[in-house]
């Protein structure tokens, strides 16, 4: 077969652009098998205990999914990426404390201002991780890790200098409020998740940041040579994360009711496992915020279903653990496929 | 070549002082500091993470980590409870423990090597997964009737001396470190691997397999550290030594160990052993709490890598300005 310079170049430019769609293939693929998954899981749980099917026990799935979820988006900026953020369950921790303290000793201050403040420091919280990482050069996963201790260890700290827990009956009505109204028939806190999840996801799939979020997290060099200020963005990934654990915390407070200083303790193993099973690329550039939810989704049905079925909640971290590692080595295993499939097409054209 | 080196010397000798700074902190603090006992209890106290710390500096210099370390720990100490309780001799319990460690090194060791996968993501997966085995295997009960033969191991001490026997353990094995890492050619090939895998392949080192094998050993090492740990409290339990990779992970990088591999002694990495040893000792003898002092040991984690980052940055700004001037000079 022979070739002109010319005609090389358009099938060159196809093949990138096919390498383009990869990752874009393989989150698809993933996201199709997640729904796959989670209806067979509903279907084995159903035929074996059929209260499992009831409207009611759904919403209770959603309700223990949403906060998490919450998190999960957050999360899924910051592993696009490429990075790692391991401090978010001492990031829901600290707000969820201050919070709850927060309204204890003010307890007719206007809701949204509680809010705010809890909002407003956990942003705080995840500026600290983005300056040590972009512009300390901090791998993510050290500094995060350092982080995990030193906000937990805050907790801690401001615990020791305030009271030891904060319960129900110390928090005005309203707060708690927060986790049990309804609108429209569906619980607040589900609403809220799903809102941020479909804003966050919008704007991953239609700005500009979002798109170059992508490109970061892909090809790093490449995205500093076409001028995209990757620290920036990596910046506000963390910054973002915190954000949305910061809000996670105010929820956590008023779900929860009685908060101490442990409480989200090994919250981040719990994201990381519904990021990388909704077919979030734990490399980067790949994964969509809709997987991750899904995939948060997936794993609080599990634990759902463990309940209903009673077996031990003893097996949730060896499940978590596993869940992490299965989905990692399953994208291997796809991208290999993938990338052997589209190299064998390329051969034969 | 010659300036990293000296950056090396000078990360120990800052080691060095940062320690006779804590001895004497420590013994001005509290009148208790210098006396035997205390050497005891600040020794014993470290000497798991201490042992874990080993293995964990190889892995760090060819490029790698094992997060997976600690509840490798809790698994081995289960499993070695779970046999005792159920009758079986105390040594078909101990081999069994660390029968398990190197099989769970041994499935990290594999995923990251023949899936060529990241050893950062497979072992916090496998942090929770071994975990949750631990868990799996005892729920919420502890098992804490071991024969004094086997608790002397924790408690006991040589002779006459205030040395806890598993102080006699990490110095053996840190010989066998030292000479493993820096003494041989297997140790400067792990340098070799960590500074640059594809020239260390194509120089013929059997990258893969040097990898399987110091997961298998980091497994192994670290449920030798569970049987230690299982002894010194008496008491196996799914939650032995819950975070510990965190303080692991903080010797070796405080001790001068590059995260991104290639760089690092283990002398450094003792000195750091004994630095956070002395400086948990204090803070324990100030009555500050655990979980406050955890606030400390991430906050050193992340100011051993920031802090030489910060420095490094600073040198190359002092170089860039000396060559500016000198050209300026020139023309």
């Amino acid at each position: 077969m022979t070739t002109t310079g010319q005609e090389v170049e358009p099938a060159k430019q196809r093949n990138q652009v096919r390498q383009a769609r990869l990752p874009g293939i393989v989150s698809r693929v993933r996201e199709l098998g997640l729904l796959a998954v989670l209806l067979l899981i509903i279907l084995i749980v159903g035929i074996q205990a059929p209260r499992f099917l009831s409207l009611d026990n759904f919403t209770q799935i959603l309700l223990s999914v949403a906060i998490i979820a919450i998190v999960a988006v957050g999360e899924t900026l910051v592993i696009l990426a490429r990075n790692v953020d391991l401090s978010v369950g001492s990031m829901v921790g600290v707000t969820a404390f201050v919070t709850a303290y927060f309204f204890k000793e003010l307890p007719h201050i206007n809701l949204l201002l509680g809010i705010l403040l809890g909002c407003a420091l956990g942003l705080l919280l995840g500026i600290i991780n983005g300056l040590i990482v972009s512009y300390g050069r901090v791998p993510s996963i050290v500094a995060t890790l350092g982080t995990l201790y030193v906000f937990r260890g805050l907790v801690f700290v401001i615990a020791s200098h305030t009271t030891s827990q904060v319960n129900a009956s110390d928090v005005p009505a309203d707060y708690l409020a927060l986790a049990t109204t309804q609108i429209l028939g569906i619980p607040a806190l589900i609403l809220i998740a799903a809102v941020i999840a479909i804003i966050v996801g919008y704007f991953l799939h239609a700005s500009k940041s979002g798109r170059q979020l992508y490109a970061v997290g892909s090809n790093p060099a490449a995205a500093d040579m076409i001028g995209i200020r990757r620290d920036w963005l990596v910046f506000w990934a963390f910054a973002a994360s915190g954000l949305l654990c910061g809000l996670a915390g105010v929820l956590w407070g008023a779900r929860f009711a009685t908060v101490d200083a442990t409480n989200a303790t090994g919250l981040e193993l719990q994201v990381i496992a519904a990021v990388v099973v909704g077919g979030v690329n734990i490399f980067g550039g790949s994964g969509t915020i809709f997987g991750a939810v899904l995939g948060a989704i997936v794993l609080g049905t599990l634990q759902n279903a463990l309940n209903i079925l009673n077996i031990s909640q003893f097996w949730l971290q060896a499940i978590y653990g596993a869940a992490i590692i299965g989905a990692v080595v399953l994208d291997a295993f796809i991208t290999r496929w993938l990338r052997r499939t589209i190299l064998s097409r390329r051969k034969n054209t | 070549m010659k300036r990293l080196k000296t950056l090396l010397i000078t990360w120990e000798a800052l080691l060095v002082v940062l320690l006779v700074v804590s001895i004497v902190i420590g013994s001005m603090l509290s009148p208790y500091f210098l006396s035997g006992f205390n050497f005891y209890a600040l020794t014993s106290n470290i000497m798991e993470i201490a042992i874990m710390a080993l293995p964990m500096t190889l892995i760090i210099i060819a490029g790698e980590i094992d997060l997976s370390v600690a509840s490798i720990l809790g698994l081995a100490s289960v499993v070695l409870g779970l046999l005792w309780q159920s009758g079986h001799p105390m040594w078909f319990a101990i081999a069994a423990a660390l029968l398990v460690g190197l099989a769970a090194g041994y499935l990290n060791g594999l995923l990251v090597t023949k899936l060529a996968l990241p050893s950062l993501v497979i072992t916090i997966g496998s942090l929770a997964l071994y975990r949750g085995l631990a868990y799996v295997v005892l729920g919420d009960q502890a098992v804490s009737n071991f024969p004094t033969s086997f608790t002397n191991l924790g408690f006991g001490t040589i002779g006459g001396t205030e040395i806890p026997w598993s102080g006699l353990i990490f110095a053996i094995l840190a010989i066998i470190f030292v000479v493993v890492l820096h003494f041989s050619r297997s140790g400067r090939q792990l340098y070799a691997i960590g500074n640059n895998k594809e020239a260390a392949r194509f120089s013929g080192i059997n990258v893969n397999r040097m990898k399987l094998l110091l997961f298998i050993l980091s497994g192994g090492i670290a449920a030798l550290a569970g049987v230690i740990f299982t002894a010194r409290f008496s008491s196996a339990r799914p939650d032995n030594a819950l975070g510990f990779e965190l303080e692991v992970v903080t010797v070796v990088l405080l001790g001068g160990v590059d995260i991104f591999g290639g760089r690092g002694s283990l002398l450094g990495v003792v000195l750091a052993i004994f630095i956070l040893a002395i400086l948990q000792n204090v803070l324990g003898l100030l009555n500050i709490s655990g979980d406050i002092q955890s606030l400390g040991i991430g906050l050193l984690l992340i100011l051993s890598v920031l802090g030489p980052n910060i420095a490094r940055r600073i040198q190359v700004v002092i170089t860039r300005r000396r060559l500016v001037a000198g050209s300026s000079k020139q023309v």
